[in-house]
């Protein structure tokens, strides 16, 4: 027995190094973007490169925050992604609710409409919704940006699949205290949907804060771009200045970075339920 | 919401023509875009899915903290947008003074273009999606290990099977659902692959990384040629939804317990 344990220890000690060198080397990336964007800014195109900074200064994150429009996209992004959100969240926690714990004709119908709408890639629909943003004059404006966005048949599934899992008899137990339907849905639903209406905005707050294609194709002047696009115009206008480009992508990072350790717990949940669908 | 359908509509209208249809089949760029995805597809789905279940198989036998700090560790570069880890690499992937190169000189291997080469641009993209992505997969395949009930294990190990022998005649196959699952949404997702794309190669060089989405992208709103990328559009999404349907009925087998 006493040489089976110490192999499985050994085991153990062997999947532990090749565990923490894979995560080393998925994490390198974002580790050299902090380094590059701490040098100097003459020194990022030295070689050869230094794995630390010698002399870390916060002057490239200076420059990129003084450049036209930085502080415009930021809030572009910002406000985008918490409309969407915010929208999203109340929306689809009354759609997911009413499928959950509501009889109505057709509702397993255009719940089946919702279910295949989640299976057609979003580049399918780009030209069509495009072209319907056009007509109606949406095109480099807030609601261009935001519209589409809370169209979320996947946030429907999600809050439909947390809330059939609460007992009916809570709903029927508001009914006969004397609640209405408003405040059935206020006062019972929504504080039991806590943890599901966090994995939701969560998701829903990094989707759109990371969005890329929608935002490129429909803005056009560069006071309404997001963040990304922001960054993807600057990386075209200064393809070799590194530090700077460093600078502006550890600053877009960092949000989600900083919210992905506080909710942790939610991201990691959220992965599992948004997988398990019947 | 309705949105979403309202493409059958405008495709409808544009049904005019089957002229759109005819100049895509015609167009040899476009047959280059398919192989291209598909040879993108054909290249990630297989390492990324390798990767996430060698990973979550290694950190399987750890204790709870530690499965955790793993889980979020290979997770936390799919909080970051695709516009930055495209920044990343091709910073990393620069010839004259990226970091790849630099560490490969102390290998005798001579600076190479990586995305300036019809040769090497597909697949430096490819190792860029393996080496950042799995992080989800991880947390999933994790989850479905955790289900898998340990009578089956102890029963495996009473009958002299080995580690390895376990995991290939229990763990494996118990895991089919959850791999089915992930093969079929990877597959959907490396057909849509578009921002490392834009950013890294814009398709070039000669062609070699033009994707079918980059090309709609390119069609409709480079050149505001709309027929034509509808058109394109619709051929990916009926190639999304054959691959799904093939992987469902090769791998969909019942899972018996």
């Amino acid at each position: 027995m006493l040489v089976d344990d110490k192999k499985t220890r050994t085991g153990h000690y062997i999947s532990f190094v090749l565990l923490l060198g894979a995560a080393a080397l998925a994490l390198l990336p974002l580790y050299w973007m902090v380094v590059t964007a701490l040098q100097q800014p003459t020194l990022t195109v030295t070689f050869p490169p230094e794995w630390f900074p010698s002399n870390p200064t916060f002057l490239n994150f200076t420059r990129f925050l003084e450049r036209p429009h930085v502080f415009r996209w930021t809030t572009n992004s910002l406000l985008i992604s918490l409309a969407v959100t915010g929208v999203q969240v109340f929306t689809c926690a009354m759609a997911g609710y009413a499928f959950a714990k509501k009889q109505f004709p057709g509702g397993n119908f255009i719940f089946y409409l919702y279910i295949a709408s989640m299976m057609i890639p979003g580049q399918v629909t780009l030209v069509p919704l495009f072209l319907i943003m056009s007509r109606l004059n949406f095109l480099d404006s807030y609601w261009g940006l935001i519209l589409p966005g809370i169209a979320g048949p996947f946030g429907v599934f999600l809050m439909k699949q947390f809330l059939a899992t609460l007992p009916t008899e809570l709903i029927e137990a508001a009914i006969i205290d004397g609640c209405g339907e408003w405040q059935t849905f206020v006062r019972v639903i929504l504080p039991l949907a806590k943890p599901g209406l966090a994995v939701l905005g969560i998701f829903t707050f990094m989707g759109q804060w990371n969005e890329f294609l929608w935002p490129l194709i429909v803005t056009n002047s560069s006071s309404m771009r997001t963040l990304p696009v922001g960054l993807a115009l600057l990386q075209e206008e200064l393809p070799m200045q590194y530090g700077l480009l460093m600078a502006g992508a550890t600053f877009a990072a960092i949000p989600m970075i900083v919210i992905f350790l506080m909710f942790q717990k939610y991201f990691l949940k959220g992965i599992t339920v948004g997988a398990l669908k019947g | 919401m309705v949105l979403s359908f309202l493409d059958y509509q405008w495709w409808g209208i544009e049904f005019v023509g089957f002229a759109n249809y005819s100049k895509v089949f015609a167009d040899p760029i476009f047959w280059k875009a398919v192989v291209n995805t598909a040879y993108y597809t054909l290249g990630v789905v297989p390492l990324w899915l390798g990767k996430a279940l060698i990973i979550s198989a290694l950190i399987f036998p750890f204790r709870k903290p530690l499965q955790t700090f793993f889980k979020a560790a290979f997770y936390l570069p799919h909080v970051t947008s695709a516009v930055i880890l495209s920044m990343i690499w091709l910073w990393i992937y620069n010839p004259p003074f990226g970091l790849l190169n630099y560490v490969l000189g102390f290998f005798g291997v001579d600076p190479v273009a990586w995305l300036g080469n019809t040769l090497t641009a597909m697949p430096s993209l490819i190792l860029m999606q393996v080496v950042m992505g799995g992080g989800s997969s991880i947390v999933l395949i994790s989850a479905a290990m955790n289900g898998i009930p340990t009578y089956l294990y102890e029963a495996a190990e009473l009958d002299g099977a080995r580690p390895f022998q376990v995991f290939m005649r229990v763990t494996l196959p118990l895991l089919k659902p959850t791999l089915l699952y992930l093969v079929v949404t990877g597959t959907i997702n490396s057909f849509q692959v578009f921002t490392n794309i834009y950013l890294m190669t814009r398709g070039g060089p000669q062609f070699s990384t033009t994707t079918i989405v980059y090309m709609i992208y390119d069609t409709a709103f480079k050149q505001f040629q709309f027929g034509p990328a509808s058109a394109m559009a619709m051929v990916l999404f009926v190639l999304t939804a054959i691959f799904a349907l093939v992987q469902f009925r090769w791998l969909g087998q019942e899972v018996e317990y």
